[in-house]
């Protein structure tokens, strides 16, 4: 219980301050209940089935099969699946970083590594979804499409700007860690 | 439209997992629920912080801060802003869209939309923990500066 409400600490403090703005300022309360429900109404049609279809990927796809068709031979191929993945990925950028480490473990390259992370961190396929729920496709379109050059420039140039003895060093680090 | 072939998907997924194993589904169902309920304070936080602001903030003092005129400088604040905020995108998608029917530009909501999902101030130190200083910072500054040539390119692309 303790845990709970420390948790919701900050939603409670916002919640107690939104009642008292409707109650203090009864001119700006239409347009504040106006906008929350909005956003709720968003929210509901969206994110119930975005979290199931994660729940399921998270459930039926083993990670382990996929790792090792990363590494530096893959190629395109290696870099479109390494794309893939990480659009159908789930949670947060830093929930990006132990797998990417598992990755490097079991020696994908570094050039897929950031093309996977890229595309975790933006190329989401139920983000995209509700991305152009919320704003349109012609923005989320326009977007992913920039996106994607940006994902595999960055990744480029974070290839590029690593030697050989700085590539090892990071995969013995990677090695040894028990992560 | 969009929510229904969604729900539809969805439904056809579940029914599917289902007939495969029952147990995987049930977790998997677990685990939705779980990694929701996770995400739902801070859902609430900005829901209710961004119906506040919107109501305080009126369409003009929007449109003077991330407007059409705000230029280059509400496309900055903007990278900035999301590459220090952590909010997850589908809590920052109803609030982005919220702010451009109040008069926000284009530009500026890429910018933030796209430094919120890739440039991480806050998670800093966990990237270089993983990956080492030099590659953790030039990742974050170059997806800094693609953010702002997304904003760019997006901005052009909806005005087309």
């Amino acid at each position: 219980m303790r845990g709970v409400l420390k948790r919701y600490r900050f939603t409670i403090i916002m919640f107690i301050l939104f009642l008292l703005i409707i109650m203090l300022f009864p001119g700006h309360s239409e347009a504040v209940k106006g906008s929350f429900s909005n956003q709720i109404l968003t929210m509901i049609s969206i994110i119930p089935p975005v979290f199931i279809l994660l729940g399921l990927f998270d459930v039926w796809v083993p990670r382990e099969t996929i790792i090792n068709m990363l590494g530096e031979q893959s190629g395109i191929r290696g870099a479109l699946l390494a794309f893939f993945l990480g659009s159908a990925a789930a949670g947060p950028l830093y929930g990006a970083f132990p797998i990417a480490s598992v990755m490097m473990k079991k020696g994908a390259s570094i050039y897929n590594v950031f093309i996977f992370i890229g595309a975790w961190s933006t190329t989401k396929i139920p983000m995209f979804l509700f991305e152009s729920n919320a704003l349109g496709y012609r923005f989320s379109v326009s977007r992913l499409l920039i996106s994607i050059i940006g994902i595999v420039s960055i990744s480029f140039i974070l290839n590029r700007s690593t030697n050989t003895k700085e590539k090892q060093i990071l995969y013995e680090r990677f090695q040894t860690s028990n992560s | 439209m969009n929510t229904i072939i969604i729900y539809v998907i969805t439904v056809v997924a579940i029914l599917i997992s289902l007939i495969k194993d029952s147990n995987k589904t049930v977790k998997a169902l677990k685990k939705a629920i779980m990694s929701l309920e996770k995400i739902l304070p801070q859902f609430l936080t900005v829901i209710f912080l961004v119906a506040l602001a919107i109501a305080f903030l009126d369409q003009e003092k929007i449109t003077q801060l991330l407007g059409d005129n705000s230029g280059i400088w509400g496309i900055l604040a903007a990278s900035i802003v999301g590459s220090i905020t952590l909010i997850p995108g589908f809590v920052a998608f109803p609030a982005a869209a919220e702010l451009l029917e109040n008069g926000a530009a284009f530009a500026p909501i890429a910018a933030f939309v796209s430094s919120l999902m890739m440039v991480g101030i806050v998670t800093l130190p966990l990237e270089i923990s993983y990956f080492g200083k030099k590659i953790s910072i030039i990742r974050n500054s170059t997806a800094f500066v693609f953010s702002i040539i997304a904003a760019f390119f997006v901005s052009w692309m909806v005005s087309i």
